[in-house]
């Protein structure tokens, strides 16, 4: 699996670290029920997904790929700061 | 049909022409007591359990593909009661003991070997956590010893103890733990569960879950609507899909777990080994193939497949703990995809809706549990209560924070297990 990092394109999956499912943060302020769903519950999808993925031993960007769990396919990637994923803090 | 020793004798000096399939291949009925979504390990040995303990026998077991084709056939067929925390430590306690006498109670031959399992260690902080475990596990009831690198090395003489920066120092051993043969422990129960009238029903693909006034109804299949009393789901790898069928998220993330197994060789390994370094697992079949294999890839995947870079792991913890293997050719690899929850424990419960049944999250500990788990989860479908062996299997341990069972003490959290 190669992973394209927005900033230094096409590399090797062994140079990124996974994360997980991309979610938008709830607010501090949150229900816990708000909060159980982002840490716990998933959507878990057989087909496309979108993870947070850390270039380490790269460029250290924080990725935001879209990727098939059924082939492995890296459908697109964008840098997280771009995906709007920050949260409300 | 028995099967005996006798039998077998006879059979072989009339042409073996006696024999009759194991289970029948019935249409389904439009309406069950309970259905089963799942026709793996847990599914089956749940239907043989409901039958066999409970008298419930207008039982249907759902599979999509063929009985036994998921992760029952995809693991590394390792059965152990080396848990720590109290949850984790009775099941496993409970369902090793059901192993042990699997064999006379189903009349089937599921190849148990009670070989051994040793938990290696190769330093003093790992030695005091085998310490603390061995003494866990003495106090559920089960064995461990102890032994240090002399003691381990009379009986593993094939490990590298020398590694420069994994020296292997001893090891925690459980003797009564083991492997089985994994295809006979599903075919077994499938077996018993239908002797006991239960329908066992392949190619048969759940499309939805009816679900009205918060009461399940049924469910809708390839083969047509099929009604039922309570529905239980046993799926794992593919959970999270079959709940969503019924309006629910669980917390669970699919993930691919590879194993491995080389050509047969002469027998160089009679235990079980486990490494703490890298994290490797290594047994020897009896056909004389290593079975080995290590971590996820950790990326989220439905692909039964994975990718080189746990593979190199893989090869290189074994060749660096076992390095006699190295020259063993590779034959084969398979991925199974594991339920993985934020505290890598399982959940035997309740889903919330009325006659819906939860069985899923096993993480990479479903081959041993199987008989447990099968034992268990009838209970909790028969009398609505869960079994004293599974109390702490909890859906809503993740909410509240509270009886989480985090073996590894990573912290409970997707992508730490």
């Amino acid at each position: 699996m190669r992973i394209i990092c927005p900033i230094c394109g096409d590399r090797d999956r062994r140079e990124f670290y996974v994360k997980g499912a991309a979610l938008a943060r709830p607010e501090a302020s949150a229900t816990l029920e708000d909060w159980h769903d982002h840490v716990n519950l998933r959507d878990n999808p057989a087909g496309e997904i979108k993870e947070l993925w850390y270039h380490e031993m790269g460029c250290s960007a924080w990725i935001e790929v879209c990727r098939s769990t059924v082939s492995h396919e890296i459908v697109s990637t964008r840098l997280a700061s771009t995906a709007d994923l920050g949260g409300k803090r | 049909m028995r099967f005996s020793g006798w039998r077998v004798l006879k059979e072989g000096l009339t042409g073996n022409k006696g024999w009759a399939p194991h289970w029948r291949d019935p249409e389904p009925q439009p309406e069950y007591d309970v259905v089963i979504i799942g026709g793996g390990g847990h599914g089956l040995a749940t239907a043989y359990n409901l039958a066999k303990e409970h008298g419930i026998t207008n039982v249907a077991v759902l599979e999509k593909g063929y009985l036994g084709g998921g992760n029952v056939g995809r693991n590394t067929t390792i059965v152990r009661a080396n848990y720590y925390l109290p949850g984790n430590s009775e099941f496993y306690s409970h369902s090793l003991k059901q192993w042990e006498g699997l064999e006379e109670e189903l009349n089937y031959n599921v190849m148990m070997s009670q070989r051994g399992q040793i938990m290696v260690y190769h330093n003093d902080g790992q030695r005091d956590a085998m310490v603390r475990r061995g003494n866990a596990i003495i106090n559920q009831g089960d064995d461990a010893e102890l032994l240090n690198r002399e003691a381990l090395r009379k009986l593993v003489p094939i490990l590298n103890y020398d590694n420069a920066r994994f020296p292997i120092m001893g090891g925690l051993l459980q003797r009564r733990a083991g492997t089985a043969r994994h295809d006979a422990v599903a075919w077994g129960f499938a077996r018993g569960a239908d002797q006991r009238g239960v329908d066992l029903i392949q190619n048969c693909e759940v499309t939805g879950i009816d679900v009205e006034n918060g009461k399940v109804r049924g469910v809708q299949t390839s083969r047509g609507v099929i009604r039922a009393k309570k529905v239980a789901l046993a799926a794992a790898g593919r959970s999270g899909q079959v709940a969503a069928m019924a309006g629910l998220r669980l917390p669970i993330e699919s993930h691919v777990l590879q194993a491995f197994v080389s050509e047969g060789i002469k027998p160089v390994l009679n235990h079980v080994v486990s490494f703490a370094e890298g994290h490797l697992y290594v047994s020897q079949s009896d056909k004389g193939g290593l079975v080995f294999g290590s971590y996820l890839d950790f990326y989220s995947s439905y692909a039964a497949r994975g990718n080189l870079p746990m593979v190199e792991h893989t090869m290189e913890t074994c060749v660096s703990m076992v390095p006699a293997l190295a020259k063993a050719k590779v034959l084969r690899s398979w991925g199974g995809i594991m339920d993985m929850t934020p505290d890598g424990s399982p959940i035997i419960d309740h889903s919330g809706i009325e006659g819906l049944y939860l069985n899923c999250g096993w993480c990479y500990g479903g081959f041993k549990a199987i008989p447990g788990s099968g034992n268990a989860y009838a209970h909790l479908i028969a009398t609505d209560r869960p079994h004293g062996a599974a109390t702490k299997f909890k859906l809503d341990r993740f909410r509240s924070g509270q009886g989480l069972m985090d073996e590894e003490g990573t912290g409970a959290q997707h992508n730490l297990h």
